[in-house]
This record gives C-alpha cells, sequence and structure tokens, in this order.
C-alpha cells in the first residue's frame, strides 16, 4: 500500500494521497483465489484527477479544485459555519447528543478497526480505519470550534485540502455501523461520517449527485429517483401482474389507491423498473393469502427509498412524510415495507421521532407479514421446488439497526429444504454490510463502481464464496443469495456481474418472495428462472 | 499548613463532584433526538440472545412491549466490571487495560470500606478498629488497596508501552494521552511505594485520614515520613480525582447515555403519547442551514422545512 496517512499529510501535498495495490489484498477463496486474475481496476483519467479534489483512487462527491483563494477560503468557511450549525440543538437536534458522545469520548483504542469490512479488505489501510476520519473530525472540533489545546486533544491543519479530503472520506464508509457495536464505549464512527455528509450537503450544498439530484431532489419532484412518474410506474406495474399471471399461472392484479385497505405496501421503485419479479411476487403473495393492501400512486409514496437517510435530515424528513401523507389520505390501518432495508430504517425507526398525530401511522416490516402468512398456513409450500442450495445475507438496516432477525430466517425454513440452506459467517447482528450501503449501490460515476468492488463489496463476495465452498463452483450447480432489500440485491448482482461470478460459480441473487413463489404450491413451476439480469 | 492536605482532599473531592454532575446534567439535558438504536439491544427479554426486537411482532404496536431489567444487567455488570467489549473485540489491549480499570474499581472499593470503617468507629464510640468485625473490614482495606494499586500501576505502565509500541495507537495519541498514564504512573505508584514502605501503618493513616475528613476533625497528621507518606498519598489521589472528569476520561459518564439514551433507546413514539408534544417542540425550532435546497431563512422551522420544501429542495 502507498499511503500519506499521518494528520499532518491529510492536509498537505497534491493529489490523492493513498492507493491501493492489489498485492495489498488477502485473495478471496476459490475459484477467486488468484490475485493476478482479479477484474481490472479501472484508474482515474487525468481530467478527472486535475479537475476534482483528490483522497484515493476515486472520486464520488466530485468537488471542483477550487480556482481562486477566495474559493479555497470559502469552502473552509462554510464547513466550519455548518460544523458550528450540527452542534446546536435548533438545527442538529436530530443527532446532537449521539453526535457529542462520539465526538468527546473517543479512547483511540482502535478497537473499531477490526470490524470494518472496508478496513479489512484494504489490506488494512490506515486510511480507511473507521477512526481515521472520526480524528480529522475531531481535531477539528477541539481546536477550530472549541479552540482547546492541540497538546490535549493533537493538531490538524484546516485548509480547503483538509475540507474536501474529508467530504470525501465521509463516502468511504457503507454507515453500516459494524465498528460501532464493537466500541467499549460507544463511540459510533458511522455516525459521524454521516454528520460529515450533513456539513456538506445543508450547509455547503455538495452532496453526490446520485443521492441528491437524481435521488431525493427527483424523488420529491417527479415521485421516484428512477425517474417514474405515477403514469409510468402504473403502467409497469400493470405489465408485471399481466407477466407474473403469465409465469405462474395465478391470475395477479395490483389494488392502487384502494382506500380502507389494511395494508399500504410500499416497494423500492427499483424493484419495479430492475426486478419485477419481486413486486410481482408480492403481489401474488399478498393477494393469495387475502391480505387487504393496496399501492399508492401519490408522489413519492410508490418508491420506498428515502436517501435523505444517508446524507441529510431535512431531505429525510420531507420524503418521509410524503410516504406517511399518502397513507393517511388512503386511510390505511398500516404501512408495510417491502424489500428494502433502507427503506425499512428510514419510515420504522429514524421517522418515529418527527412524526405526530394523524400522521403517526403505525408501520411494519414485510419480513413479519411474510412469516405470518408462512406461520399461519394461508399458502401451501413445497421446499423441495427450492433443491438448490441458498444462502441469506442480513441486511445491515435491517438486521443490526432494526433487530429484524428471525422473521426471514422462519420463511427459509418453510420454502427451503433445511440441509439446502446455509448461514453466511458471520449473520444475524454481526453481518457485514453487502458494499452498497449509504447509497454505494447507486453510485458508479468515473471508477467509484471498481472501488466499492474492490473494498467494500470484497467482504460480502467473500463470505457468499465461502458460505458455498462445499459445493461444485461451476454454472451447472446454481446457487442462490438472497437478499431481502433491494439496495443489497443491485450491490450483489454488481459484484457478481464484476467477477463473473454466475458464469465462473452459478452465483446467482434474489429476494425472498421469489423463493416462496418458487415453492408455492399451485404455482408454475421455476418462477426463479436463473437467467441472468 | 496542617491543614493544606484536607483542603486539598476537600477540593478535590468537590472539584469531581461539581464535575461529575456538570457532566450528568449536560448529557440530561441533551435535546430528544431520532432512534439510533444498534442491535442486539439488551433489555428485549426473549429476544436479545441473538439481536431480535419488537420490530419482529405482528403489528407490535398492539402488544405490550417487554423491556427486561435483568438483561440490561446482565450485559452490564460484566461490561463495567470486566470489560467484555474490549475483551472480546480488542484482547491485547484488554490485557492491560483490564488490570487498569480492575485497580480503580478496587482503590474505589478500598475507599468505600474506609468510609464504611469511619461510620463503624463512630458508631462504636472509637472501638471498633479492635472488634474482630473492625480487623476484618482493616485487611479489606489493605488487600483491595494494595491489590488495587498493584492493578492500576501494572496497567497503567502496559497502557503507556502499547501506546507507544502499536503505531495506529501512537498515530493516534496527543501528549496529554501519556501525560494522562503518567500521572496515574506517578500517584499509584508513590502510594504503592508507600505502602511497601511502612506496610499496614500506610494503610492505617489513609484510614485515619479518611475519617479525620469524614468528620471534619481537620487536626494536624503528623510530621514524620508515614505521615508525610500518608498526606502526600491522598493530596495526589484527591488531584487525580478532580482531573479525570476534565478530560476524555470522563467517559465512564457518557458510557451510560451511549448505551441506555442511544443504543439501546428503542423506545417507539405511540400515537397520543406525551413525546409527541416533545416531537412537536422540536420540529418548531428555527432553521438555519445554508444550503440552497434547504430553503431555511433562519425563521422557517424543521416544520415549515419538511412540509413546504424550497425550489431546489423539491417537496411540491
Amino acid at each position: 500500500m502507498s499511503c500519506s496517512c499521518s494528520f499532518g499529510d491529510f492536509s498537505e501535498g497534491e493529489g490523492s494521497i493513498a492507493q491501493i495495490k492489489p498485492e495489498d489484498q488477502k485473495p478471496l477463496p476459490p475459484p477467486f483465489d488468484d490475485l493476478d486474475e482479479e477484474p481490472f481496476f479501472e484508474q482515474l483519467s487525468e481530467e478527472a484527477r486535475n479537475k476534482y479534489a483528490l483522497l484515493d483512487d476515486t472520486i464520488v462527491v466530485k468537488i471542483p479544485v477550487p480556482a481562486t483563494e477566495e474559493e479555497e477560503e470559502r469552502l473552509v468557511n462554510q464547513f466550519l459555519s455548518g460544523f458550528r450549525k450540527l452542534l446546536t440543538a435548533e438545527n442538529n437536534w436530530t443527532f446532537l447528543e449521539p453526535l457529542m458522545i462520539s465526538l468527546e469520548h473517543c479512547a483511540k483504542c482502535q478497537t473499531c478497526s477490526d470490524a470494518c469490512h472496508i478496513f479489512e479488505e484494504s489490506g488494512r489501510h490506515p486510511l480507511y480505519r473507521p477512526s481515521y476520519r472520526s480524528e480529522i473530525l475531531r481535531r477539528i472540533y477541539f481546536k477550530y470550534i472549541k479552540t482547546g489545546s492541540t497538546w490535549v486533544h493533537g493538531d490538524i491543519d484546516l485548509n480547503w485540502k483538509t475540507v474536501t479530503r474529508l467530504i470525501e472520506l465521509s463516502y468511504r464508509c457503507n454507515l453500516c455501523r459494524r465498528c460501532a457495536q464493537t466500541c467499549p464505549i460507544g463511540v459510533d464512527n458511522a455516525l459521524l461520517a454521516r454528520e460529515i455528509r450533513k456539513i456538506a450537503s445543508q450547509e455547503m450544498g455538495i452532496a453526490p449527485k446520485e443521492l441528491h439530484e437524481v435521488g431525493s431532489v427527483l424523488q420529491l419532484k417527479v415521485g421516484s429517483s428512477t425517474g417514474m412518474t405515477a403514469l409510468v410506474v402504473k403502467d409497469n406495474v400493470e405489465f408485471i401482474d399481466e407477466d407474473t399471471t403469465e409465469r405462474t399461472g395465478i391470475e395477479v392484479e395490483t389494488p392502487w389507491d384502494k382506500e380502507g385497505a389494511d395494508i399500504l405496501l410500499i416497494h423500492n421503485a427499483g424493484e419495479i423498473m430492475a426486478w419485477p419479479e419481486n413486486p410481482g411476487a408480492f403481489a401474488l403473495l399478498f393477494n393469495a393469502a387475502g391480505l387487504s393492501w393496496t399501492l399508492s400512486s401519490d408522489l413519492a409514496a410508490y418508491d420506498g427509498i428515502n436517501y435523505g437517510v444517508w446524507y441529510d435530515d431535512i431531505q429525510f424528513a420531507r420524503t418521509a412524510l410524503k410516504h406517511l401523507e399518502a397513507a393517511k389520505r388512503l386511510k390505511v390501518k398500516k404501512i408495510v415495507v417491502g424489500e428494502c432495508g433502507h427503506a425499512h430504517k428510514a419510515i420504522t425507526v429514524i421517522a418515529d421521532k418527527i412524526v405526530t398525530g394523524d400522521l403517526n401511522i403505525p408501520r411494519e416490516s414485510s419480513m413479519n407479514i411474510l412469516r405470518d402468512i408462512v406461520r399461519e398456513g394461508r399458502i401451501k409450500f413445497d421446499k423441495s421446488r427450492n433443491d438448490f442450495p441458498v444462502t441469506l445475507h442480513d441486511p445491515c438496516n435491517l438486521v443490526r439497526l432494526m433487530g429484524i432477525v428471525a422473521p426471514q430466517r422462519e420463511v427459509i425454513k418453510a420454502v427451503v429444504p433445511e440441509e439446502r440452506f446455509r448461514e453466511m459467517a458471520p449473520h444475524g447482528v454481526d453481518n457485514y454490510c453487502c458494499g452498497g450501503g449509504s447509497g454505494f449501490a447507486i453510485m458508479s460515476g468515473l471508477n467509484f463502481e471498481h472501488w466499492r468492488h474492490r473494498l467494500p463489496g470484497r467482504r460480502k463476495f467473500r463470505q457468499i464464496l465461502e458460505a458455498f465452498q462445499d459445493e461444485p463452483m461451476d454454472i451447472e450447480h446454481p446457487k442462490y443469495v438472497c437478499a431481502p432489500c433491494s439496495n443489497c440485491k443491485g450491490q450483489i448482482r454488481d459484484i457478481i456481474r464484476y467477477y463473473d461470478a454466475w458464469e465462473t460459480a452459478g452465483i446467482y441473487y434474489g429476494g425472498l418472495v421469489e423463493l416462496m413463489v418458487n415453492a408455492m404450491e399451485g404455482v408454475e413451476p421455476n418462477y426463479i428462472d436463473w437467467e441472468w439480469r | 499548613m496542617e491543614m493544606v492536605p484536607y483542603l486539598v482532599a476537600y477540593a478535590g473531592l468537590g472539584v469531581f463532584i461539581v464535575a461529575v454532575v456538570m457532566r450528568i446534567v449536560m448529557w440530561v439535558r441533551m435535546p430528544m433526538h431520532v432512534r439510533w438504536e444498534l442491535y442486539p439491544v439488551a433489555h428485549e427479554a426473549k429476544k436479545a440472545s441473538y439481536g431480535g426486537s419488537y420490530l419482529e411482532e405482528s403489528e407490535w404496536w398492539t402488544k405490550p412491549r417487554e423491556v427486561s431489567l435483568v438483561g440490561e444487567l446482565k450485559v452490564m455488570v460484566p461490561e463495567i466490571l470486566f470489560l467484555v467489549a474490549l475483551r472480546e473485540h480488542n484482547r491485547k489491549l484488554w490485557l492491560h487495560s483490564f488490570p487498569f480499570h480492575f485497580g480503580l474499581y478496587l482503590i474505589t472499593g478500598s475507599t468505600a470500606l474506609m468510609v464504611l470503617q469511619g461510620i463503624l468507629s463512630l458508631s462504636s464510640g472509637g472501638a471498633e478498629g479492635e472488634s474482630a468485625l473492625g480487623s476484618f473490614l482493616f485487611y479489606a482495606i489493605m488487600v483491595s488497596g494494595g491489590m488495587g494499586l498493584i492493578l492500576g500501576l501494572v496497567g497503567s505502565l502496559g497502557l503507556i508501552r502499547r501506546r507507544l509500541k502499536v503505531p495506529e495507537l501512537r498515530d493516534f495519541s496527543a501528549p496529554a494521552d501519556y501525560f494522562n498514564l503518567i500521572l496515574f504512573v506517578g500517584v499509584f505508584g508513590f502510594s504503592l511505594l508507600a505502602f511497601a514502605a511502612f506496610g499496614a501503618s500506610f494503610f492505617k493513616g489513609v484510614t485515619a485520614f479518611v475519617a479525620n475528613l469524614m468528620f471534619l476533625n481537620l487536626t494536624p497528621f503528623g510530621a514524620g515520613i508515614p505521615a508525610l507518606s500518608v498526606t502526600t498519598s491522598v493530596v495526589l489521589m484527591s488531584a487525580l480525582l478532580a482531573y479525570i472528569p476534565m478530560t476524555h476520561m470522563s467517559h465512564f459518564i457518557g458510557k451510560y447515555f451511549a448505551f441506555h439514551s442511544i443504543r439501546w433507546n428503542d423506545e417507539p413514539n405511540l400515537p397520543g403519547s406525551d413525546e409527541e408534544k416533545t416531537i412537536q417542540k422540536a420540529l418548531s425550532q428555527p432553521v438555519s442551514w445554508a444550503a440552497p435546497h434547504i430553503g431555511a431563512d433562519g425563521k422557517k422551522s424543521w416544520a415549515d422545512l419538511a412540509t413546504e420544501g424550497s425550489d431546489e429542495g423539491e417537496t411540491k
């Protein structure tokens, strides 16, 4: 590895301060264990290197290099102004206490480091140590906000390079909070990464385009970050109903805007675009189980995503309110979130403390509904139809951050032969992030996708390979990675494609409801068609 | 001059109490924050073992929530006493940090026993020291105090060594981090030397000094070397006591809030709850974030911005 990662270096020098070398990385399990045959890692172009502020081998935020001293100063002043606001109850009551505890109490013991998949898979590169960016923020806090002694808290120079590199560095964390789980004191490096993102977005107007401009802004403007309007989404779902009917032999019709339904089901609209078999399976299962449910065509309510959860509290609140207002208008008893981890956490847990009165509508995970369908025997399943190896990915938002661990396993137990299922190691609340968390799965500008696969996604890929090591690793023996989260599914798809693991090792992926429909009695077989997409 | 050690001891204790109370008040007065729990949550009665939550229950808002204090204690007590998280995730550091912290607990326990001895002595007109209970208490004071000093010294020396030796610890350390540990070495080392030099009479002296402090009996403590070692030891300990809450070592307070207010705070906001009023108050605060998409002007509240949006935030 190559690195100039002392705290002094962070504010100095030209260009990127750290590079990953493939030989520093631990080889993957077979058949991907030859480091010399790792996929190509695209390098940044000279144009990009000259145009944007640099941190390491990639760029995601794309902050232009300031052209004048005034611009340099503006970056520093805006950052400090935002940091000061972050420390006020008016502007940041949402996270002030967690922020202060993490700023004030780190013992710098580095216990968090080994928990971080990015740090580990980088070959333990100092730049990706979870406490590194926190320590920079902490030193700025003590030196420039509290004007404390650097003898006590350590030194850092705050200039435009410090600011831009720190903002880029805040997007080298999946916000999975696995490191926070191990902290003996309760310090949360992921929270600090998110707070840095908030300064950038809420004060400086700086955020990755995929999250903001074509993310939360687009969703609040047209209804979905996919760009689908209500008319388009209805049309697409109608097509999905027809296709599902044809594939399963069972008539499927998705209800829209049904006032007084028990359930408002909110999907991640990415499912409708990329994995139509998922909303199709939901519709089939909910109808077959006799549930009273509906989708909503209200603005933003047919897309459960809430990208604000990754970078901006105000955008988060705006989106969450749209979801709740739709539920209120339809007079449903509850909102049920489809297979999307961050949508689960956003609407169920975080939004819990921003809603009152008639907007305080109960929210529940679809995992519970699916578990109840199985438990109550509302649908008959023939698990021999899923006679292939299956492993389960635990989405961080659903599991570590919400404690929904058992329902999806109860479903799998009912639809997959016991000897065919194997857990990843570790799993449950100790799981590793897929590598696409905190918005990474939808970010691919410049060469960020390559960095995403070579570092954050590598640990999940390693886990998947380890889970299937007792199976023949070829396409003749297909294996199923069940990922009940749209974001995780996208990342797992991308990493399988990056390593060509479908063709090479027969590794396929999909959601939970697809497994259920595949095992459903009375349904045409092979709902899972093993066609790469 | 003879009263100086007493005054320093009172000052040290006073500063410690005031600083700790101020810290606690600061955390208690923090505004409500959004939920940010992290599983496993220890008070989940039947689900904590695998990290599950009440959110796994169908229509969880219609069911009574089981919160297990025993579950919390089962995690908290071993964590406080044995630093379980550190042992599990950073065994090499734990080998030094555990004796350091456990030494502090033993010294605290020894001091508490001195206070108990003083109370018993008062109630028995000063004859308690000669009873079987008095003898037992004194040996307990001496053993816990002596062990505490040894463990604390070994632990703090080990922590200095590790901080100097391991690059990732060294790179993150400020001069004060070493100073803090050297301070512990100095204070524990001095008391341990005095104990080695004067044996049981050292702890007898400290116990008597603590009794004098308790009953405002500020009589001169003597001028000989044994007496001087007792007063110096108490002065050093008092200064250390006052210093701890001024530093990041006040994490023993912050840790409580980190766990109870954040990691394990899974309290739901049910419709009609008192919490809704707190939320409304929070949402009515003015926002001054400067990014154009926020649309803040220092007057519009969270509720305004979340519902109305801005031209660039595109909520309408």
